[in-house]
């Protein structure tokens, strides 16, 4: 009880005091511990995910920015541990929780506990509804429809596409596969003459695609939800078929056949996804509201876009087997926030 | 036979006050009424599923659709529940009597629980998945109230635990029929020798266990405020484990209510101490097993000694 409206108050002191000073001379948040809870790093993206926040938790600790940027990944990926998981993260005494979470309402019990002891909960990537929290949300929508767009801009005089969609049932999956269908409205010189289930891996999608492909006219082009354009790619090799324009999803491997297609004949594409160093700048937003400026609850996290320009620059800087990921700097958070105002 | 059962209580209370010690030490803000109701309140549900467990386990069965039971009720509070209360209670109700209709079932059909019980989760898990497909919903007003109670002296999750606990202890050892179900683990021939109709009593037994579930998903919802269709999956497991850490055993009758509720307490306060002792993650299940290893060989030791003497 004791601590609660103490840390109630440090927190509303810190917000007065940020209010009156908005934007020049923000609080100092060197004394400040901020945790990240997670529930899943049993794939790559997750594991870099943690990756850039132990780099730059580490880096941040170092240089005074914060006092502690401890992570915590629940064993069982489920949401009452996690839930369980932030009460502990209360009573340790953090002053902002990081959360990429199992459920967007299961933890808002907790959530909401942590607000009312005067903790800085932001959500990324798996985000919370509970209203006291800070979003950082993805807008898949409008990945699927900017693919539509660099589609466009290729071909203007359009032709069949091929949809790969994601795992069914997934809320991801329905947006990504939403933002396409509008784009493809948009465009009416494409049209969408099959659609598969990849399940974001590349062999499922070579599996589906590979199935599909003799019932299908002519396709120009591919659009996916990232992890299965390599696995189209290779059943349109192995069905003797000429390759499409494929849009990537910043995998190694999709980022290594890009690279070897474009030195033998000059293709040409566009790969985009989310970088899992989402997580960094989760971290500076959360500073930023410890620092006491006023930041929207919601944010949107700018995609990681993969052009002909760059491929060769993050092609090296991914390891095999992995995906290409950004570590967001104190500066990229400022912008997103003022982005947002 | 009088050390043994006396060292039964004692064991899950050593138990449970040398973590309670270790955590304190680890982490003294958690030595509050504000700490020990984050500690503990979602030890509530898990105490109250871990009830369910024991009415199964009491009568030599064991439930393996627990956890997929207790997201259906879930699932139903923050939904029907929610917005139209009779059809919701009314709901929750045809779920305890499909609860004592299994059992009947197993007793009838002579059927291994084992085996009805796994095919049951699939069941209450397509339901849940039914009413709600993607998580969401809300808890009723009355619910969340009761969940985020601030009573005096001692935070909600230690007044509910102990009200738990004395109202089963109450049912099971106390009352007759309590006396009776408990008799149908320990020897079900003579039971029915003495003209006890097992098949009514097997029913009541899962009767009870629905009951408590249903308690265990009310409380859940109150907690988290929404639901999903996963959300209690792992209480399956921790049922189990609670039962068998607070002294019961998997044959025989031989169950404690208030053992069993410590050892819920016992299994979330394991998981909040490793939590604190910021042990990887990969290592923490083991961990967990571990500490559960040791209380048993524990009681092991125990009893033997007891046996003994």
């Amino acid at each position: 009880m004791k601590i609660s409206t103490m840390l109630i108050g440090v927190a509303s002191l810190a917000l007065c005091a940020g209010g009156a000073l908005a934007g020049s001379h923000l609080a100092n948040t060197a004394d400040k511990r901020i945790a990240l809870s997670n529930n899943y790093a049993g794939n790559s993206w997750r594991q870099a995910m943690l990756q850039s926040w132990e780099e730059m938790g580490a880096a941040a600790v170092a240089d005074g920015v914060v006092a502690a940027a401890d992570a915590y990944t629940t064993s069982e990926s489920q949401a009452t541990e996690q839930a369980a998981q932030i009460q502990n993260l209360i009573l340790q005494g953090y002053d902002a929780i990081v959360i990429n979470a199992a459920s967007p309402t299961a933890l808002n019990g907790a959530v909401k506990e942590a607000c009312d002891a005067g903790v800085v909960v932001v959500s990324f990537d798996g985000i919370v509804t509970e209203p006291c929290a800070w979003r950082i949300a993805v807008d898949f929508k409008a990945m699927g429809k900017s693919e539509v767009e660099y589609l466009a801009t290729r071909l203007p005089d359009g032709g069949n596409l091929l949809e790969i969609r994601g795992l069914a049932g997934v809320f991801v999956d329905d947006e990504i596969s939403a933002g396409i269908h509008e784009g493809v409205a948009e465009n009416d010189q494409f049209e969408i003459v099959g659609s598969v289930h990849g399940d974001w891996a590349q062999d499922v999608a070579q599996k589906a695609v590979a199935g599909i492909l003799p019932s299908l006219p002519e396709i120009v082009g591919v659009v996916t939800q990232g992890g299965d354009g390599y696995g189209a790619a290779q059943a349109f090799k192995a069905a003797g078929r000429p390759t499409p324009l494929i849009v990537l999803g910043n995998r190694q491997d999709e980022m290594q056949w890009w690279a070897d297609q474009r030195d033998a004949n000059g293709y040409e594409t566009l790969s985009l996804s989310i970088a899992p160093g989402v997580s960094t700048l989760a971290f500076w937003v959360a500073q930023q509201v410890l620092a006491g400026d006023e930041v929207p609850k919601d944010l949107t996290v700018p995609f990681l876009k993969i052009t002909q320009d760059t491929l060769d620059e993050t092609l090296a800087s991914t390891p095999e087997g992995s995906v290409a990921n950004v570590t967001y700097s104190l500066e990229d958070a400022q912008q997103v926030i003022a982005g947002a105002k | 036979m009088n050390t043994l059962s006396r060292y039964r209580i004692i064991l899950p209370v050593v138990s449970l006050v040398v973590l309670l010690a270790a955590t304190f030490w680890m982490q003294p803000r958690a030595m509050s009424y504000f700490g020990l109701n984050l500690l503990f309140n979602l030890a509530v549900p898990i105490a109250l599923a871990t009830m369910a467990q024991m009415m199964i386990i009491m009568v030599n069965d064991i439930d393996l659709s627990l956890g997929a039971f207790v997201s259906l009720v879930a699932c139903i509070t923050a939904t029907y529940l929610l917005d139209t209360p009779v059809l919701g209670l009314a709901m929750l109700v045809a779920l305890i009597l499909a609860y004592a209709a299994m059992g009947a079932m197993i007793h009838a059909l002579e059927l291994p629980a084992i085996v009805v019980t796994l095919g049951m989760s699939f069941v209450w898990g397509g339901f849940a998945l039914f009413i709600l497909p993607s998580p969401g919903g809300a808890s009723p007003d009355w619910l969340r109230a009761l969940m985020t109670v601030k009573p005096p002296f001692a935070p909600m999750a230690v007044v509910a635990s102990i009200l738990i606990a004395v109202v089963t202890h109450l049912l099971i050892i106390r009352s007759a029929l309590g006396t009776v179900l408990r008799g149908v683990g320990g020897n079900t021939r003579s039971v029915a020798r003495a003209g006890w109709s097992v098949l009514k009593l097997k029913a009541c037994a899962y009767g009870l266990a629905g009951f408590f579930g249903v308690l265990a998903g009310m409380a859940l919802v109150g907690l988290t405020t929404s639901a999903d269709a996963n959300i209690a999956l792992r209480y399956t497991l921790l049922s189990i484990a609670g039962v068998i850490l607070g002294g019961g055993e998997f044959v025989g009758g031989k169950v404690s209510p208030v053992g069993a509720v410590i050892g819920a307490l016992t299994l979330t306060l394991a998981a909040s101490f490793l939590s604190f002792l910021r042990l990887s993650p990969d290592w923490q299940i083991g961990a967990q097993g571990a500490i559960l290893i040791l209380v048993l060989t524990a009681r092991l030791i125990f009893s033997r000694k007891g046996a003994e003497t």
